[in-house]
């Protein structure tokens, strides 16, 4: 294969730092602070739809009906319906490799939601495991305010 | 599902490639994305004057580049014309085809050029994926692009020879492949007797993904120029019809329909969706050729069940029986496909210039020996993005 020529190119070298900021939202506030506050984790009931979201959300993604008022109160516990292993190290993942990303369903919810399983190997884990929300020491102000969950 | 006929037939008439590489320090991004708008144009004996409107995109975020759009239009001609920016991550290029279709048959524009690019080495990918996840609830339990999760599928079905094999043997179609086509980024010239040595040698990435089973960081650009029946057949003898296209995507990281819908993969989704409303029954039978956005061997294997509507094992047959091949009974990518090349925002659009060249007749080297009539094109994207695109040789379906 003929050789690319790259004399006279020059290459600029650069760095951005990019700082965010995200509004949670007063439902994603109220869920955050209650899991902070009172170790409680709340979802939202569409009526019509007979789905509890969490996390919450102001309307029903299938008939768009405004569900903002309709806390419902979940359990710590639920079930483990996927889950996949991390096992490439990056400096921005939470945990040191491998972990366990897994799909929670939450008793009492209709949605799954994103988290980390602790207390059980990567070759251990499976479909169906019953967990329990393991909450943060020190307020996160993120998803990290549940620090993980752990087999039950 | 909102799907209405075309109002009029829209021919493909120009197409051009960079050739496609690691890194180009001898041009920056106008200027790469010049190279292939030129080779567009010459290839439809056009003009920038004869082109109405342009359409652009690539990878949000890649090179740490906003309205590139703009800045580009030194180098793709938008100038005064015009212009829209499409970007919707791995499938850019499927979306960009879709976009300038649809500006050409609703009677919009008569002729409108839609270019991809993506220039990897000069941005941060992580960077720019991990920005993809839900910013409150996911980004904090974003991982990475990477993934092995095809491969623990296939050898929990069809076991661990059977299912490595298997990859490897789609790995080494690829290669042979792409060392047929002189724009293709990465020809190893691979052999059949490299198999159990790379099953076994090849760097790991994550669990059985193998460095040599993963696509690689291009740098370069597509461009193809799309235009009404009446113009195409004015301006090109051979014009390629974009029959139909279908989009399909799922945010999974929130999973927010997983209890709503059938577990059904967003390739399978739309695959049976597509052949459904053009009335194709057997599509193993009715595609001449098949340019698959396949990002890893693993996924290549796996995915052609759901595109080809399998079942059991015999994706994994077309494989081992080599039906896959440039001169096989279903030839998949005779362009390499993207395990060879990969510049992301280019990349779909690729697999729709490739599928199109084929149907032309004059895809070089890589060009199929049988007849070629009918072409499908897929997109893939994160979290599950699927863009499946028809072509014909002919507008008589």
């Amino acid at each position: 294969m003929q050789k690319d020529d790259f004399s006279k190119s020059y290459v600029v070298e650069g760095k951005l730092a990019l700082p965010y900021t995200y509004f949670a939202g007063r439902l994603g506030s109220t869920f955050l602070t209650t899991i902070r506050d009172q170790q409680k984790i709340m979802g939202v009931r569409c009526n019509q739809c007979s789905k509890v979201f969490v996390p919450p959300r102001q309307t029903c993604e299938r008939c768009l009906s405004d569900i903002r008022e309709n806390w419902v109160t979940l359990e710590n516990t639920g079930e483990v319906i996927n889950f996949t292993v991390v096992r490439e190290h990056d400096k921005h993942l939470p945990r040191k490799t491998p972990y366990i990303l897994g799909m929670i369903r939450l008793d009492g919810a209709d949605t799954p939601m994103v988290h980390i399983i602790e207390g059980v190997n990567p070759e251990s884990v499976s479909e169906g495991m019953r967990v329990k929300a393991v909450f943060a020491a020190e307020s996160e102000g993120t998803i990290l305010e549940i620090d993980h969950f752990i087999i039950s | 599902m909102g799907y209405k006929n075309k109002k009029r037939h829209v021919g493909i008439i120009g197409i051009g490639e960079t050739k496609f590489s690691s890194h180009r320090e001898d041009v920056n991004q106008p200027e790469m994305i010049h190279e292939a708008v030129r080779r567009a144009l010459d290839d439809a004996g056009l003009q920038i004057d004869d082109i109405d409107c342009v359409v652009h995109g690539n990878m949000e975020l890649f090179e740490m580049v906003h309205q590139a759009d703009m800045w580009h239009t030194i180098g793709t001609g938008a100038y005064g014309k015009s212009a829209f920016r499409l970007t919707t991550g791995g499938t850019t290029g499927g979306t960009l085809v879709c976009g300038a279709d649809n500006l050409v048959a609703s009677g919009m524009y008569d002729v409108v050029m839609a270019i991809g690019f993506e220039k990897l080495q000069e941005g941060h990918t992580t960077g720019g994926i991990t920005n993809m996840a839900d910013p409150l609830w996911a980004r904090k339990l974003q991982s990475g692009a990477l993934t092995a999760q095809a491969a623990v599928k296939l050898i929990a079905e069809f076991g661990e020879e059977r299912a490595r094999r298997a990859a490897m043997t789609y790995r080494i179609i690829m290669d042979k492949h792409a060392c047929k086509n002189p724009n293709a980024h990465r020809a190893f010239h691979l052999e059949w007797d490299q198999i159990d040595d790379l099953m076994k040698h090849s760097p790991p990435l994550i669990g059985d993904l193998r460095l040599i089973h993963m696509c690689s960081q291009s740098d370069g650009a597509c461009a193809i120029i799309f235009a009404s029946e009446k113009k195409a057949r004015e301006i090109s003898d051979t014009p390629v019809w974009i029959r139909d296209h279908i989009t399909i995507h799922r945010e999974e990281t929130l999973n927010l329909h997983n209890n709503f819908y059938p577990i059904q993969t967003t390739h399978r989704f739309a695959a049976e969706k597509l052949y459904e409303r053009n009335g194709i029954e057997n599509p193993l039978e009715y595609f001449d050729v098949f340019e698959m956005y396949d990002p890893s061997a693993w996924w290549g294997v796996d995915w052609l069940r759901d595109f080809f509507l399998l079942e059991g094992d015999q994706h994994i047959q077309m494989v081992e029986n080599h039906d896959i091949m440039i001169d096989g009974k279903m030839p998949i990518n005779p362009s390499g496909g993207v395990i060879a090349t990969n510049p992301i925002g280019a990349t779909a659009m690729v697999r729709v210039a490739e599928a199109a060249k084929q149907i032309r007749g004059d895809a070089g080297e890589h060009q199929i020996p049988g007849k070629v009539e009918h072409g499908l094109a897929s997109s893939f994207g994160g979290t599950m993005w699927t863009v499946l695109t028809m072509l014909e040789k002919e507008t008589n379906w």
